[in-house]
């Protein structure tokens, strides 16, 4: 069996997916040895490749917005080669989190602006961040729409940080979300379904030690402290599992998934997102969850890779 | 929640020393991760055109260092470096007026290794190292990890300004060197003058304090004679890196020190207990290449690629670069420090200009103290004239991006434009 782990592209997410593929990759050679294990990058050449190797399954590890906005997985279905994860369809929803927050409603959902570089511009930037300040009020999260790892995010705390942090946000996205801050513990709830149906893992509860959940702080190991299982009662534990699920099977996800959330100190479950290709570096958050359910990468993607196969 | 204890992922985080606090994932180091691709024309590493050499010639002249020396090569040497190499140093740096004794010489694994040497026999932390205002990361790096106090000391259009030295040397008691490149400098592009120079070393010898001057670009000037070490009027005062990096190749790993009789005992030492010594066999390679292969005709070779790389990116910027972008015109060297318009921020425009498939390295690198980030510096040295010009035409569709997206919301910073590059800056 020939498997082709997709790795790298051209985001700034590059290292991180070139960081996943890696690992991942010597994770398979042990879990699958009679497979050979393909790295590739995604450029220019990717499907003349694709289509001459006709690999028996993908795997794409692309993070951001080619690899989980569905574009990348809209190809592969076009070519008709297997691949681990959700759907094209799926994942365009789940990455959208404007869409896919309209399909959770039993969920608390930060409340949220999406706004484009041309809305400011046309409308007035500033009676524009003036009531998205009134309305979502202080301390906010800025962020670009697509991207991940926290590229591109800041936390403004007055309201002179807001125009900064936007060209910030702008340099990787055309579109920004200004998010409400939830204040609580912030959880990766990770779902796997090898077969059967899906499960949810024991829930990662991330404590950074400066208090921001950055980039620094999430691929520098030391950063950050992980509690897996996270530091929950019994009753909010399957609360939080239940949620990962129904956010899982609500969306249509397939495979894997890993939803982020904040429970508040009122054991509320705020959505914050849901990835369809969760990182798997030494760091990332997933790794850490097969862990603690005493699952191995290798061993749960070679599970993955069959299901694809049989698809 | 009940109480326990996480992991952080490294059993050993509680252990490390403090110098190694700083050393974490950068979202500024994922980006240059995109720059390494093809289709990205990178205007940000220094890397020299290696391609200009003659692979061959290489090939045969390792061949030989191993068929005809291969017990020498192979074996252990001595800590202060093979003693014809040294010789066949100071006839390069002779070129720029640096005479010298074959004792006088460190062979070390590049110039950035003499960098540390000098650094781990002269600073206990919290020293003062005095450092141009910019500097070049590399050194910075240095002196963070042996954890001194960067002071950075304003330049104008011939480098370091002595004014502002003799303030600094004023102000701070404790300075254990004057850090200083003053051929083509990194990042700014400038050079410094020959009364310059001399100015500088009167007020180092004036307050005691040593001179380090990096010199490994002071071969590669465009035009005229090399500029002269300041090594060259004194040579009690100045510990001097050279470097074969960008006169052969980089990847060799081979540069040296040159330094007064006591300094160089305590580098020689130095250098044995962090390597043991340099590599023989790459001291046997480059010897033999300097003394069977015609490397100053090299060298003009380089100087001709850089001049016609430079003439492409400063004519490019000339007519492309929004109004308000500066930048210095380098003589030599592989650099031009560019000022972007007030406002601009080089450091969060990089996103964007990676996903424009051009990079480039924020000012902020430079600076131990965090000013910088309405600078960039450009590198020409390794993509051709046609990628430099197709690099500068992207990064002024970024920077006119930038500049619509600073209108929409007001200026992302202060401005805080350095005035001292403004007479020898183009300005459209």
């Amino acid at each position: 069996m020939q498997v082709v782990i997709l790795s790298g592209g051209l985001s700034p997410e590059r290292d991180v997916s070139l960081r996943s593929g890696r690992r991942l990759a010597e994770a398979l050679r042990t879990s699958m040895p009679d497979a050979e294990i393909t790295e590739a990058d995604v450029t220019a050449d990717t499907i003349d490749v694709l289509e001459s190797l006709r690999p028996d399954c993908v795997i794409p590890m692309i993070h951001g917005s080619v690899g989980e906005d569905g574009s990348l997985r809209c190809v592969l279905e076009a070519l008709g080669i297997p691949f681990v994860g959700s759907s094209s369809q799926a994942s365009r929803i789940a990455f959208d989190k404007a869409i896919s927050s309209t399909l959770l409603p039993q969920a608390n959902i930060p409340r949220f602006a999406a706004l484009p570089h041309s809305f400011f511009k046309n409308m007035g930037a500033k009676s524009i961040m003036a009531a998205i300040i009134g309305d979502l009020g202080l301390p906010l999260i800025v962020k670009p729409l697509t991207g991940g790892s926290a590229l591109g995010v800041t936390r403004c705390v007055v309201e002179a940080d807001v125009p900064t942090a936007l060209v910030t946000a702008f340099g990787y996205s055309d579109t920004v979300i200004i998010q409400q801050v939830v204040v609580g513990a912030e959880l990766a709830l990770a779902v796997v379904d090898r077969g059967g149906s899906p499960e949810a893992l024991p829930p990662v509860e991330i404590v950074p030690v400066s208090g921001v959940y950055d980039y620094d702080a999430r691929y520098s190991a030391g950063a950050t402290e992980f509690f897996v299982p996270a530091r929950l009662s019994e009753a909010v534990d399957a609360k939080v599992k239940e949620f990962a699920l129904l956010v899982h099977r609500t969306l249509n996800l397939r495979d894997i998934s890993r939803t982020d959330v904040i429970v508040d100190s009122q054991d509320n479950i705020w959505f914050l997102e849901v990835n369809v290709a969760p990182g798997m570096t030494e760091t990332s958050l997933v790794p850490q969850a097969f862990s603690a359910a005493n699952l191995e990468v290798g061993e749960v993607f070679a599970e993955l890779v069959n299901k694809a196969t049989r698809r | 929640m009940s109480e326990q204890s996480g992991s952080r992922l490294d059993p050993w985080i509680d252990s490390y020393a403090q110098r190694a606090q700083g050393l974490t994932a950068s979202a500024i180091r994922a980006l240059f991760a995109v720059a390494s691709r093809p289709e990205v024309v990178s205007l940000a590493g220094g890397m020299p055109y290696v391609n200009a050499l003659d692979a061959n010639q290489f090939a045969d002249i390792t061949a030989r260092v191993i068929r005809e020396q291969g017990n020498t090569a192979l074996q252990y040497g001595s800590g202060q470096g093979d003693q014809k190499l040294r010789e066949q140093i100071l006839e390069i740096t002779s070129l720029v007026g640096v005479h010298s004794h074959p004792d006088d010489i460190v062979v070390t694994a590049g110039s950035q290794m003499g960098l540390d040497l000098v650094t781990k026999i002269f600073c206990d932390p919290g020293d003062t190292v005095l450092v141009e205002s910019p500097s070049y990361v590399g050194a910075l790096g240095v002196f963070r990890s042996y954890q001194c106090n960067v002071v950075h000391v304003d330049m104008d259009e011939n480098g370091l300004n002595p004014e502002a030295l003799r303030t600094a040397l004023a102000e701070h008691k404790n300075v254990k060197f004057i850090y200083t490149i003053p051929s083509f400098h990194n990042p700014a592009g400038l050079t410094q003058n020959q009364q310059r120079r001399e100015e500088i070393l009167l007020i180092a010898k004036e307050f005691g304090v040593p001179i380090l001057e990096d010199d490994p670009y002071g071969l590669l000037g465009f035009e005229g004679e090399p500029p002269q070490a300041i090594r060259a009027l004194d040579d009690q005062s100045v510990i001097y890196l050279g470097s074969f990096s960008k006169t052969i190749a980089s990847g060799l790993r081979l540069g040296w020190v040159i330094a007064p009789h006591g300094v160089r005992e305590k580098i020689v030492l130095a250098a044995e207990a962090a390597t043991l010594c340099p590599s023989n066999f790459v001291q046997l390679t480059i010897s033999r290449y300097l003394a069977e292969q015609p490397w100053q005709q090299q060298i003009k070779v380089f100087q001709e690629l850089y001049r016609e790389r430079r003439d492409a990116l400063l004519d490019s910027m000339q007519a492309l670069m929004p109004a308000g972008t500066t930048w210095t015109i380098p003589e030599g060297g592989f650099y031009s420090w560019v000022t972007l318009p007030p406002g601009l921020d080089a450091t969060s425009m990089l996103p964007r200009a990676v996903a424009e498939l051009v990079a480039y390295v924020p000012g902020t690198g430079f600076y131990a103290d965090g000013q910088g980030s309405q600078n960039l510096r450009l590198s020409y040295c390794y993509p051709d004239p046609d990628r430099i010009r197709e690099g500068v035409r992207r990064l002024a569709v970024v920077l006119e991006a930038e500049i619509e997206v600073l209108n929409t919301f007001g200026p992302a910073h202060p401005a805080a434009t350095p005035s001292f590059f403004s007479p020898r800056s183009d300005t459209r």
